[in-house]
C-alpha cells in the first residue's frame, strides 16, 4: 500500500507537544529507509551529526575544521499520533561509530526496531549486543527479500536472542507490515514496563 | 542582530556559529524537542536565525530543522540556544518517562492508539 506523503513540508498542528523516538537499527540495504517511506507522513528526510574520532565533543567545531570529525547520516519519518504526540521514525546505520552517538542522539527513545537481512545475520549482531548494552527495547525484524525461509529458532539462536525479545516477520515495503510492527515493539515495551522479566513470548515468524 | 565573533570565514559551520565552538553543556533541545516561534525574523539578522523563525512557525522538531538547514544536528542547537536565549522560540521537550524513570504506561497506550489508527 501507497504511503501518505508529500513533497511540500506538512506542518504539524498548533497543538502538538510531545515528540517521541523509536529508531530502526540495520545494515546497509537492509529496508531500513523503506520502512520509515512505509508508515511516514512525510517523505523520508536525511540530516546528520558530526563529531570527533573519540566520539566526545560532537559539536567541537575546531574539530570539524581539523577533519578529525566525521560525520553519521541518519533518515527519518515523522507520524502524527494524536492531537499532541508525535512519533519520529529514526533509520539508523548499525556500524561502529555510530553507537558514539547512540547517547547523544537517542536517549529517551521508546525503542528499536533491528531490522535484519537473514541472508547477512552477522550484520546484525553488533547492534544487538549495543542496545542490550544500553537496556534499549528493542524488537527483532526480519526483512523479507525473498529466498529461503529460515525457521525462528534458527535465527533466534544465530542472534543469540533473549527468550522474551519478540522476533518478527516483515515486508518494509508494506504500510501494514511495517505498521504491525511498531505496535509489537510498543506492546513489548508496555509489558517490560509493566513487568521487567516477562514470559518468553510465542513466536511470530510464520 | 550581529554577534562578536562572528568573521567571514569560508568555513560555514564555523560561520553560522560564530565560531563557538559548543552548545551549552546543558543544551535542553532533543532531537525531537518541538520549537515554536516567538517573533518574527527581524531585520538584520543572521540568515540561518530568521530561517528558523519561519520554519518554527508552526511547532517544528530540531531534527526537521535540522534537515531543512541542511546543518549537522548540533550546529543546529547551538543556533537555536541562540534564539531561546533571547526569547524569540520556545521549545515544547519530550515527555518520555514517568517519575519512575520507566515510559509512561498512559503514554505507551496513547502511542498504540495512534499507531492501530494509522
Ligand atoms: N524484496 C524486498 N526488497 C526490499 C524490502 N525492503 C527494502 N527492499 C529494497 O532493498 C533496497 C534497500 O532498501 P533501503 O530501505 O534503501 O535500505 P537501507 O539502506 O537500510 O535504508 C531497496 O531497493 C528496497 O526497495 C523488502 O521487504 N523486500
Ligand atoms: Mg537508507
Amino acid at each position: 500500500m501507497d504511503s501518505v506523503t508529500s513533497d511540500a513540508r506538512t506542518p504539524l498542528s498548533a497543538s502538538a507537544d510531545n515528540g517521541l523516538k523509536i529508531v530502526i537499527v540495520g545494515g546497509f540495504g537492509v529496508g531500513k529507509t523503506t520502512m520509515v517511506r512505509s508508515v511516514s507522513e512525510i517523505r523520508p528526510l536525511n540530516t546528520e551529526e558530526t563529531m570527533t574520532q573519540a566520539g566526545a565533543a560532537v559539536d567541537d567545531i575546531r574539530a570539524v575544521r581539523g577533519k578529525t570529525a566525521t560525520t553519521v547520516a541518519f533518515d527519518f519519518g515523522r507520524i502524527t499520533l494524536d492531537a499532541r504526540n508525535v512519533l519520529y521514525l529514526f533509520g539508523a546505520p548499525g556500524q561502529e561509530r555510530f553507537w558514539f552517538l547512540w547517547d547523544r542522539l537517542f536517549s529517551g527513545t521508546l525503542g528499536a526496531i533491528v531490522l535484519v537481512d537473514t541472508r547477512r545475520i552477522d550484520d546484525s549482531w553488533y547492534a544487538i549486543d549495543r542496545l542490550e548494552h544500553h537496556g534499549t527495547p528493542f524488537v527483532v525484524a526480519c526483512n523479507d527479500f525473498g529466498g529461503t525461509a529460515h525457521p525462528p529458532a534458527e535465527v533466534r539462536a544465530a542472534l543469540d536472542l533473549e527468550p522474551h525479545v519478540p522476533l518478527l516477520h516483515c515486508d518494509a515495503r508494506s504500510r501494514e507490515s511495517s505498521k504491525q510492527v511498531l505496535i509489537s515493539l510498543v506492546e513489548h515495551i508496555s509489558g517490560l514496563a509493566a513487568a521487567p522479566h516477562p514470559e518468553p513470548l510465542q513466536e511470530l515468524l510464520p | 542582530m550581529s554577534r562578536p565573533g562572528r568573521d567571514d570565514a569560508p568555513d560555514r559551520l564555523y560561520t553560522v556559529t560564530g565560531g563557538r565552538s559548543r552548545t551549552a553543556p546543558d543544551s535542553p533541545f532533543d532531537l525531537v524537542t518541538l520549537v515554536m516561534a516567538e517573533s518574527a525574523p527581524a531585520p538584520g539578522m543572521q540568515s540561518e536565525h530568521a530561517r528558523i523563525l519561519r520554519i518554527t512557525e508552526h511547532p517544528t522538531a530540531v531534527v526537521e530543522i535540522a534537515a531543512e538547514l541542511r546543518l549537522p544536528v548540533s550546529i543546529t542547537k547551538i543556533l537555536l540556544t541562540d534564539l531561546h536565549d533571547q526569547g524569540r522560540v520556545s521549545a515544547r521537550h519530550p515527555r518520555t518517562a514517568a517519575p519512575s524513570g520507566r515510559p509512561d504506561p498512559d503514554l505507551l497506550e496513547q502511542v498504540l492508539v495512534g499507531l492501530r489508527n494509522l
